[in-house]
């Protein structure tokens, strides 16, 4: 197997407080991770520092044979548009664009041709079910319909690895299953890895293998199954 | 226990013979353990004694005979007022996963190892019944494993729980004999 991404004794600390003790976790390709434990054990703050969107203040992040940590904001903000796909707990979209317009972003900021990137845009949101969704905004969709938009933007541009934290957090169980079930299907399919944060006992039997996290350290990671 | 009435309701839809009432069950409760012929054909007598099914036919084959049963009015009766009383909440008496924790506990032995495994257990468990869930849409098997899913996710947050009264305990030691 292939490691794509790797953190290896990250520390994070946010004013007097800890989050991250010391973390060495890795992720081959292909394969889909769960990261799971109680509140305040560093859990988002693990995914952040692996997306590159934190810096850890010490140890190092290794993404493809790249040091993320050592990488300047503008080229870890490049190398995420192009590498990776990220889906929040609530959607995040942006409540102005409709949600093709939403799928369509990543496309544009990477100069991708409008017609194209729309067709692209257009055929995610159908293989995730939302093609009827299209044409609303954001407070025209519920929450399961908001998350299948923003699991569709996440994986537009061909991520090889998607991150997701707490994809399930907003939404009742069935339809929080069905948003699981389409995120696990696609990004499985595309052959990406997948790094979920959550509390959902769901979600974590979805992954092939979970990693427990406590108070800032890893506590039990399973072995790949 | 339930069985008999579930099999009232599966002779509700018309008469059948033992063997179809058991796959008929089996089909609704996937996941779930199969009943076994023994179980079936001694909730027949049962209810065939108390006047809720009756024998309608029974033929004698190469084999051993086919008794085809039917409900009965008072079967309908019996099948009606059950559906419509709902059940008692609990009892939820201690389980082998809080009787071996506790006796863990009891000894001043560490649980957090039996805790940690037993969740990976269940969440392949999970994981089986989830697979499953995705292979139907008939709604009445999906809500049969729901029920098994919701156990187990029961069952997962007492075991993090647990885990974490373990962890954050300095007393374990001192638990009352």
């Amino acid at each position: 197997m292939t490691v794509l991404l790797q953190a290896k004794s990250v520390r994070k600390s946010f004013a007097q407080t800890e989050a991250l003790r010391g973390v060495s976790v890795e992720f081959n390709a292909g394969e889909t991770v769960a990261i799971t434990g109680p509140s305040g054990s560093g859990k988002s703050t693990l995914l952040l520092c692996l997306a590159g969107i934190l810096r850890p203040v010490a140890g190092e992040v290794t993404y493809d044979r790249q040091r993320l940590d050592l990488l300047g904001e503008a080229d870890r903000t490049r190398l995420r548009r192009r590498e990776m796909g990220v889906v929040l707990q609530f959607g995040q979209l942006v409540p102005e664009l409709t949600a093709v317009q939403n799928v369509v972003l990543p496309l544009l900021l990477e100069r991708h041709e409008r017609a194209a990137a729309r067709r692209l845009a257009l055929s995610w949101l159908e293989r995730l079910g939302a093609a009827d969704l299209a044409d609303k905004v954001p407070a025209e969709l519920s929450g399961g319909q908001a998350q299948r938009v923003a699991v569709a933007r996440a994986l537009v541009s061909g991520p090889r690895v998607v991150f997701a934290d707490e994809p399930t957090g907003a939404l009742d169980t069935v339809a929080g299953e069905q948003v699981l079930g389409q995120l696990v299907g696609a990004v499985r399919d595309a052959g990406a890895t997948l790094v979920m944060v959550t509390h959902d006992n769901r979600v974590a039997a979805s992954a092939d293998r979970e990693i427990v996290l406590r108070d800032g350290a890893v506590e039990a990671a399973g072995i790949a199954t | 226990m339930s069985v008999p009435r579930v099999l009232l309701g599966i002779l509700a839809e018309g008469p059948a013979h033992g063997y179809d009432i058991k796959l008929a069950h089996d089909r609704r409760f996937p996941g779930a353990r199969p009943l076994a012929f023994g179980q079936v054909y001694a909730a027949l007598a049962k209810l065939d004694k108390d006047g809720l099914v009756e024998v309608v036919e029974r033929v004698r084959e190469a084999g051993p005979d086919r008794t085809t049963y039917a409900i009965t009015d008072a079967g309908r009766d019996a099948l009606v007022g059950w559906l419509s009383a709902p059940e008692p909440a609990g009892p939820y008496a201690a389980d082998d996963l809080v009787r071996k924790t506790v006796t863990a506990l009891r000894l001043g032995r560490d649980a957090t190892g039996f805790l940690a495994g037993q969740r990976q257990v269940h969440l392949d468990a999970m994981k089986g019944l989830l697979d499953l869930q995705a292979t139907t849409n008939d709604v009445a098997a999906r809500i049969v494993i729901d029920h098994a899913v919701e156990h187990l996710d029961a069952d997962l947050r007492w075991l993090e729980t647990a885990a974490a009264r373990v962890g954050s305990s300095t007393e374990d030691r001192k638990v009352d004999a």
